[in-house]
């Protein structure tokens, strides 16, 4: 018995997904009294592990492979899940961790959850709570099956600190006879994405044009945030449509939500109701995104954001 | 080319959404249902290839005779024929092995399925299918590009995306980007009379357990109104957001 994590890392860095996913496995692990092992590629230093509970690293070693390959990454997780007799996989809610998830659930054998968002209510059987109906409803889900995979909403468990010292292991990276190859990635680097985002900072129409985008950049900044948009933004072509949230866009599960001159239709709410605190910049008192939102100012976005922005940036300081 | 689309029959977003039988079922007393938005963006798609190079696009759920109706609008958006396969959606692996059973009678070249649904959201028809088939799944699939039996896809990724390549037979997942929203099909009246005489044929499933059951619903506590901050005072926001909410 065991819980396997799968903790993604970039450019040779674990991600907070990665912690956020080993801290709920060291408490899957601790109330089930079983080990955790964590499952890393092309990791540097994984010692930051050893402050989330985690038993035992396998680090696997891509080579010259720099990108992420689900069915490469699938076949080389399923021998360790095997070996170590994982019971209990977990997976981020990542757009890779996504993609993984069902795939390694087959290859496992395992039954698959998706967007779960607390511990496990029972151990036997496996019980969790998911959210569906995009985000308006949840369900307690019941595994027919001996092992499960589970994808962790982001955010929804948060990071917990257990001091540990992991054995670390070289995994091995085994190269399917998939035909599926990565042979390029175009993404943005030096910006906080949606999925590893505290904090978003999304806009509207309201904010008039493209020229205007420095108000939600320059927040952003100053809070260390990611820059989002609402749909009509991304199909004029203001903004890329990976930075389009809501039904048909991107889920948003950040702990602060700031929407700037964004109304709030049902299908923008639907993709950012699993976000914490949300906090609304409107003009329009009747903008349905007053009945979601935490807290509100009806006002000027032209005028509250800056103001916003040069006290936030003398808080900083 | 034989291209299979898989449907799911959705409740309208704007549907209110409510449980039944002790908050173990979901109640579709006054629930429009529709195409998942998803799964639409891939049917365009399908037929973009019909229209183009002559491929045959066949359309499949698994559920009762109620999805019927909209089976019968994606024939009327161009769909060549439709199945259902007559059987209860208990869970994504179910439905997986639904899907796979037929894909290994009838070979298809492509099957394209939605990145999610909005109901169960569990987006993981597509993956399971292609790890059943033993082919290659790309998600969130926004490009696609056929050259014989290869592929060129792209995939939406956090923060960009990425590019792929593979080899027929592949499973993707079809989301907005594959084709826009204004590229969407809507029947004409043609449509809807040629869809009528399209053959829909309903299949018994093959036996096999649900990885996973659904035990019981509940609908988030609901939230306290919104805290209207003055237009003048964004020190209070700040305040609050620090000391109340404790996200800053």
């Amino acid at each position: 018995m065991s819980v396997v994590v799968y903790v993604e890392s970039q450019n040779g860095v674990i991600k907070k997904a990665g912690l956020e996913v080993a801290s709920y496995g060291r408490a899957i692990a601790n109330a089930t009294n079983t080990s955790l092992i964590a499952v890393t590629f092309n990791t540097n230093d994984s010692s930051v592990l050893n402050s989330h509970g985690v038993d035992k690293v396998y680090n696997i070693n891509t080579a010259e492979d720099s990108f992420f390959n689900v069915d490469r990454y699938s076949a080389s997780l399923v021998p360790i899940i095997e070996k170590e007799e994982a019971s209990i996989v977990v997976v981020s809610a990542t757009a890779d961790g996504r993609y993984l998830g069902p795939i390694l659930a087959v290859g496992a054998q395992a039954a698959y959850f998706s967007n779960v968002v607390a511990l496990p209510s029972s151990y036997a059987p496996l019980t969790v709570k998911r959210s569906c109906f995009t985000n308006k409803a949840f369900n307690e889900s019941v595994s027919n099956q001996s092992k499960a995979v589970i994808c962790l909403s982001s955010n929804a468990f948060g990071l917990k600190e257990q001091t540990s010292n992991a054995e670390n292991l070289e995994g091995e990276y085994l190269v399917s006879n998939s035909t599926l190859k990565v042979t390029a990635v175009d993404k943005v680097t030096d910006k906080v994405t949606i999925a590893d985002a505290d904090i978003v900072v999304s806009g509207g129409r309201g904010l008039k044009g493209p020229e205007n985008w420095h108000l939600i950049e320059d927040l952003a900044a100053v809070l260390g945030a990611a820059t989002a948009c609402s749909k009509p933004i991304s199909d004029m072509g203001w903004r890329p449509h990976n930075e389009h949230v809501g039904q048909t866009g991107k889920p948003v599960a950040s702990n602060l939500y700031i929407a700037i001159g964004v109304s709030g239709a049902i299908q923008h709410l639907a993709g950012i109701n699993s976000s914490k605190i949300k906090v609304v910049i409107n003009n329009d008192p009747e903008a349905p995104f007053f009945k979601a939102a935490d807290y509100g100012i009806v006002g000027d976005a032209f005028e509250v954001v800056p103001k916003l922005i040069q006290k936030l940036r003398a808080i900083k300081q | 080319m034989n291209i299979l689309v898989c449907i799911s029959n959705v409740p309208d977003t704007t549907s209110k959404i409510n449980f039944k039988d002790e908050n173990k079922s979901f109640d579709t007393n006054g629930v429009q249902f529709i195409i998942n938005p998803n799964d639409e963006f891939g049917l365009t798609r399908a037929v973009w290839l019909q229209q183009k190079s002559g491929a045959k696009v066949t359309v499949v759920t698994v559920g009762d005779s109620s999805c019927e109706p909209i089976l019968r609008k994606c024939l009327a958006i161009g769909a060549d024929q439709a199945i259902r396969i007559d059987a209860v959606p208990s869970d994504g692996f179910y439905v997986a092995n639904q899907l796979a059973a037929l894909c290994k009678k009838e070979n298809y070249d492509l099957i394209i399925t939605g990145r999610e649904s909005i109901d169960y959201n569990g987006s993981m028809v597509g993956g399971m299918l292609a790890s059943l088939l033993s082919c290659p799944y790309v998600a969130n699939c926004i490009q696609l590009d056929i050259e014989g039996t290869t592929v060129t896809l792209q995939r939406e990724i956090d923060g960009g995306k990425e590019t792929l390549s593979a080899s027929l037979p592949l499973v993707l997942g079809a989301q907005k980007g594959l084709v826009e929203e204004s590229d969407l099909i809507i029947p004409n009246m043609r449509g809807i009379m040629q869809a009528r005489q399209k053959p829909l044929s309903v299949e018994a499933p093959m036996e096999i357990e649900a990885a996973t059951t659904v035990k019981h619903f509940e609908k988030p506590q609901s939230k306290g109104p919104v805290k209207l901050v003055d237009a003048d005072d964004v020190d209070t926001l700040i305040e609050l957001l620090q000391n109340e909410a404790k996200v800053l």
